[in-house]
């Protein structure tokens, strides 16, 4: 009869369910993990971007950090920056330190036009792979490959790599400073500097140790270590090491001066504005002009 | 039946071009560049000056260390600068500028020497001389020898294996070698056996070199203590774990060495440069190089000093040819392509191939398509294919239990491969990853 | 810009004159002696059958790669010509022509491209192609012209069975080996092509020839082909000693079906074997043990797809505990 196996079926299957939701039951009693719920306070606090810029794998992991270090002073979460660190410290009642905003830049400007090409590459399209077996496709063994690690790396979509000049472009917005770029390039080309409103930067894009004479031939816009910026420098920001300038970003008060006297438009300066004309004295008087006194009223 | 290692290897086209031409002389160049890291271990230290006058044969670089080897000027002439030089991998190392005085440097060539066969050093005293005069293993690895002949308390050691095998196409320079010192290398072979008090020697040749192994075996007729085997032509026979295998089918354990199993294994080149240290002072400041090449108009085999510029070489056999777009330092499976020839010849360097067009490219890149060949080839028994997927996923350590560290970047892998995939690309990238955790590690 | 004229690359600098193409066209000539017979025998209705399998897989994956995956279109590299063929080798003749292209859709769509394209299938696609015709089109499928009586044309076709079917229905209904083998082929006609079946059961002459060709090209090795048709012959040899009114001889179950074209064609699928000696062995041990079971005691009467199919899901495993023995690493045994 049908309702006799509908009333069995059912019977049955409610039967069954009901065994196996008290076998979850016990067992989730029994084998249960005590977890510090503090842990997932901390971990809804941080940008859930799983980037391993802290140096753990993962947020979770790094909220287990926090919870259980004494001293948290020196971790950081920079993605989440200084507010982030700040909440986590009155959550936790533990001390942080703050840090300065820092975004990655890219140190090279050997663009196909500059730096030609004098060798062809074939292999994997991978700089770490490309670094290991030769010095690159050009004469210059410092700069960069092109091959797009660094943009792989970037889980923040601020990378990209532009097609004309084959090197990489950083998003300064949506750069979080993470550091994945900096460890994934092979001949430590981009760097972390320190960040401003404005974005103002002024940076030695150029990594070549080489002399002058053998720099400039590689790559029209290499720095060739012939000191002038250094000095012209008032703050002593720049210190030449092996054929190759460095300014110091905490030195350095952005004044520019450096910027005109490179020989060879080594220095980049970004997002400032174009550099006031300034008006040429003469000995001429115009003749038309009446001579203003100061003590004009 | 010809004796050959059992598992994988490859049969390349041998194209061995320059097996029947005389070794000739390279004129002694203007300006050699002699760099200070020509072999395995640390580079050597530098003890001449800018402006000093050195003499054929003065040491310039003094070891550096236990795993290092002195340095010797290949030319009399005056140091004109320290500089930094690329080297065949492009990146610049540091060298040592020498311009040539042309009177001065033909010491060592002009005299004739007279077949030697007395020893009359001791064994410890063989050992020094060894040492003194900078010889490294001539067969490519350029690893020091004296480090290979010094033996511990509990090393039992009752073979010496002599490598004649050259299984990499278009390389003959141990060919002409063999056919033309024979009678020397087998008094250095005696050298040997006398400093380590070895009983048996095995020289290895491959059986596409069918003149040496005649020579050797009549010079060898009455001598008991040397056999000569003849190997199947097969690739890579001279990489000496498959070497010992061929002959005394021993195998050297996991990341050990033939010393693990009673057996050193020589280059004929080095066996020869330690017969002239040993007889006549003389150091390591020259060696045989092939320089070949389809397309060269005379291909041949040189003496050449240590630090000539490759591009003095090519133009020695007619200049490069029209359609060149490669250049390897050492022979097509484990050479390195070069940048530029102005990089010098160096201890390691056996062989400078000139490849053209057809050859040269790679073709392009496919999905793995689970042929298994890689596998069967590999003369360690290891999983190219699996090697590389794992190298892509940045999953190494995982590839270090997968005994990536035995890989002895033979070539064979990437050779076979009907994918064209970059297997051994992968695998040396994923050996310095393992490398460096290992180090860390520790 | 002009390209610079000196190449760059790590070592080694030659290579081998194998391609994956060289390999995928090898098997193609190698399937062509059983295609002509089953021209011979079947006329028309073998190269429809064929060309719309080739054409459709062909253009499936076409399709896919250019406009669903937006990759490289590959067509040319010969896994779908060949795909196309082995499905065509496994349908009746006279098989209609949109169920063809069903089956293509399913073997290039879902058993190649949704695990990730060519190298990355775990499955046959040819045979996930017929598996699933099979289960979906039961009749279709099991609805064989016989050979001789239709040269010409498909539409008239006089369909029978196979031998294996015959011999299925005949235990079935409780007759013995000496009856029903009046009813099927000689081993000499199973041997040459004279009897029924799907397009690539014909001749296993033919097949045979195509599989040494292979061999001898070095495009498989000997291990699957012959291990596997050696562990067939040997369990249903020993089932037919012990009672040999029940269960038919060896030779009769090496020729009829798909065992052949099975083991030299199916089973070698080098993307979906065993990439090791011992690994194959055990691989084609697991294919003859599976057939000669569903043969013997399951409701099919032919076990080689779906024998293929299941030790196909176990290769990963025998690829990860079947490894080539390291150089260096203590012996424990040899084999092979």
């Amino acid at each position: 009869m049908m309702t006799e196996s509908v009333l069995y079926s059912t019977l049955l299957l409610t039967l069954l369910g009901g065994i196996a939701a008290a076998v979850l039951y016990f067992v989730s009693k029994k084998f249960y993990v005590y977890e510090n719920p503090m842990i997932t306070e901390i971990e809804d606090i941080l940008p859930a971007a799983n980037c391993a810029g802290c140096g753990s794998p993962g947020c979770k992991s790094f909220a287990e950090k926090l919870v259980n270090t004494e001293d948290i002073s020196d971790l950081f979460c920079p993605v989440g920056g200084n507010d982030v660190m700040n909440l986590v410290a009155e959550v936790l009642g533990k001390e942080v330190t703050e840090k300065d905003p820092t975004v990655a830049v890219m140190r090279c400007q050997g663009s196909c036009d500059v730096r030609p090409k004098t060798t062809e590459y074939q292999g994997p399209k991978s700089c770490a792979i490309s670094a290991m077996i030769y010095s690159g496709e050009t004469d210059c063994q410092y700069g960069c490959l092109g091959d797009g690690d660094c943009v792989i790396a970037c889980k923040f979509d601020a990378m990209y790599m532009d097609k004309n000049t084959n090197l990489p472009v950083i998003i300064t917005d949506k750069c979080t400073s993470c550091g994945a770029c900096v460890e994934a390039c092979p001949r430590d080309i981009i760097e972390m500097r320190p960040k401003n409103k404005k974005d103002l930067k002024i940076f030695v894009s150029c990594m070549n140790e080489d002399k002058g004479g053998i720099a400039k031939r590689a790559c029209e816009v290499a720095c060739i270590g012939c000191s002038k910026c250094d000095d012209i420098c008032p703050k002593d920001a720049i210190t030449m090491v092996n054929n190759l300038a460095y300014i110091d970003p905490v030195l350095c008060t952005l004044c520019r001066k450096c910027v005109p006297v490179c020989p060879t438009n080594s220095i980049i300066e970004t997002n400032f504005p174009p550099p006031k004309v300034k008006k040429v004295k003469t000995n001429v008087k115009e003749k038309d002009e009446p001579v203003k006194s100061k003590t004009n009223a | 039946m010809l004796k050959t290692f059992p598992k994988g290897g490859v049969h390349p086209h041998e194209n061995k071009l320059t097996s029947a031409k005389a070794i000739k002389k390279m004129p002694v160049p203007k300006v050699v560049y002699v760099p200070i890291s020509q072999h395995i271990g640390i580079p050597s230290i530098i003890v001449v000056e800018r402006k000093n006058k050195v003499a054929i044969g003065q040491v310039i670089a003094k070891s550096g260390g236990y795993v290092s080897s002195n340095i010797h000027s290949p030319v009399a002439g005056t140091v004109t600068k320290l500089d930094k030089i690329i080297d065949s991998s492009g990146y610049k190392k540091q060298c040592i500028v020498i311009r040539t005085d042309a009177k001065n440097s033909s010491n060592f060539d002009e005299i004739k020497f007279p077949l030697k066969e007395e020893i009359l050093l001791t064994p410890s005293e063989i050992l020094q001389q060894i040492t003194k005069c900078g010889i490294v293993g001539l067969g490519g690895a350029t690893f020091p020898s004296h480090v290979k002949l010094i033996l511990k308390e509990d090393n039992k050691i009752d073979f010496l294996i002599i490598n004649g095998v050259e299984c990499e196409p278009y390389l003959t320079a141990d060919h002409r070698l063999m056919l033309e010192k024979a009678d020397e290398i087998i008094v250095g072979i005696k050298i040997l056996m006398f400093a380590l008090h070895i009983k048996k020697v095995v020289i290895g040749i491959e059986n596409n070199k069918k003149d040496a192994i005649a020579l050797f075996k009549k010079l060898l007729k009455n001598e008991d203590r040397i056999k000569i085997a003849a190997l199947k032509v097969k690739y890579p026979q001279g990489s000496e774990k498959q070497l010992v295998k061929a002959i005394l089918k021993r195998e050297v354990p996991k990341n050990g060495l033939p010393l693990d199993v009673g057996v050193i294994v020589h280059n004929v080149g080095t066996v020869f440069a330690i017969y002239e240290a040993i007889q006549y002072n003389k150091p390591l400041i020259e060696r045989v190089v092939t320089v070949t090449g389809k397309k060269l108009k005379n291909p041949s085999n040189y003496w050449v000093k240590i630090g000539t510029p490759i591009k003095d070489l090519i133009e020695e056999v007619g200049g490069v040819p029209e359609e060149t777009r490669k250049i390897v330092n050492g022979g097509p499976m484990m050479g390195k392509a070069i940048k530029n020839t102005d990089m010098p010849v160096t201890k390691g360097t056996s062989g400078i191939l000139v490849i053209s067009k057809e050859e040269a490219s790679r073709k392009e890149v496919e999905n793995c398509i689970r042929c298994g060949e890689c596998i069967f080839v590999c003369p360690m028994g290891l999983e190219p294919f699996l090697l590389m997927n794992l190298c892509e996923r940045g999953m190494y350590k995982r590839a270090s239990i997968e005994d990536i560290m035995t890989c002895i970047e033979c070539g064979s892998c990437s050779y076979v491969c009907p994918s064209n995939r970059p297997l051994l690309d992968y695998i040396r990238f994923g050996k310095n990853i393992a490398r460096k955790l290992e180090t860390v590690k520790n | 810009m002009n390209t610079p004229s000196i190449i760059i690359s790590g070592s080694p600098h030659i290579h081998s004159d194998r391609t994956s193409k060289k390999i995928m066209y090898d098997v193609v000539l190698a399937l062509i002696p059983a295609f002509l017979v089953s021209l011979y025998i079947f006329g028309i209705g073998a190269l429809i059958v064929t060309s719309v399998a080739v054409f459709s897989c062909l253009l499936f994956e076409y399709l896919i790669q250019k406009y669903l995956l937006k990759t490289e279109v590959t067509i040319s590299d010969g896994s779908a010509l060949i795909t196309g063929i082995l499905l065509a080798f496994n349908l009746p003749s006279g098989f209609p022509i949109w169920m063809i292209i069903v089956g293509s859709l399913v073997a290039i769509g879902i058993a190649k491209f949704s695990f990730g394209g060519l190298g990355f299938n775990i499955f046959n696609p040819a045979l996930v192609g017929r598996v699933f015709l099979l289960i979906s089109f039961p009749v279709q499928m099991t609805t064989w012209p016989t050979s001789i009586d239709n040269q010409t044309t498909i539409f008239d076709a006089v369909t029978g069975a196979t031998p294996l079917g015959i011999i299925k229905e005949g235990l079935m209904f409780g007759e013995t080996m000496t009856e029903i083998s009046t009813k099927i082929p000689s081993t000499l006609d199973m041997l040459l092509g004279i009897t029924g079946g799907s397009l690539g059961e014909m001749s296993s002459l033919a097949l045979i020839f195509g599989g040494l060709f292979l061999i001898l090209r070095k495009v498989v090795t000997w291990h699957i082909p012959v291990v596997m048709i050696l562990t067939i012959v040997v369990i249903t040899g020993i089932f037919w000693r012990i009672d040999p009114q029940q269960y038919a001889n060896p030779l009769i179950h090496i020729l009829s079906g798909g065992a052949i074209l099975g083991a030299f064609f199916m089973a070698t699928d080098l993307v979906t074997s065993p990439m090791t000696k011992k690994g194959m062995v055990i691989f084609a041990v697991g294919i003859g043990l599976i057939t000669v079971v569903i043969r013997l005691f399951g409701a099919y009467p032919e076990g080689v797809s779906f024998a293929i199919i299941i030790m196909n899901a176990f290769v990963p495993l025998i690829n990860k505990y079947f490894k080539p023995r390291r150089f260096g690493a203590k012996i424990k045994s040899k084999i092979i």
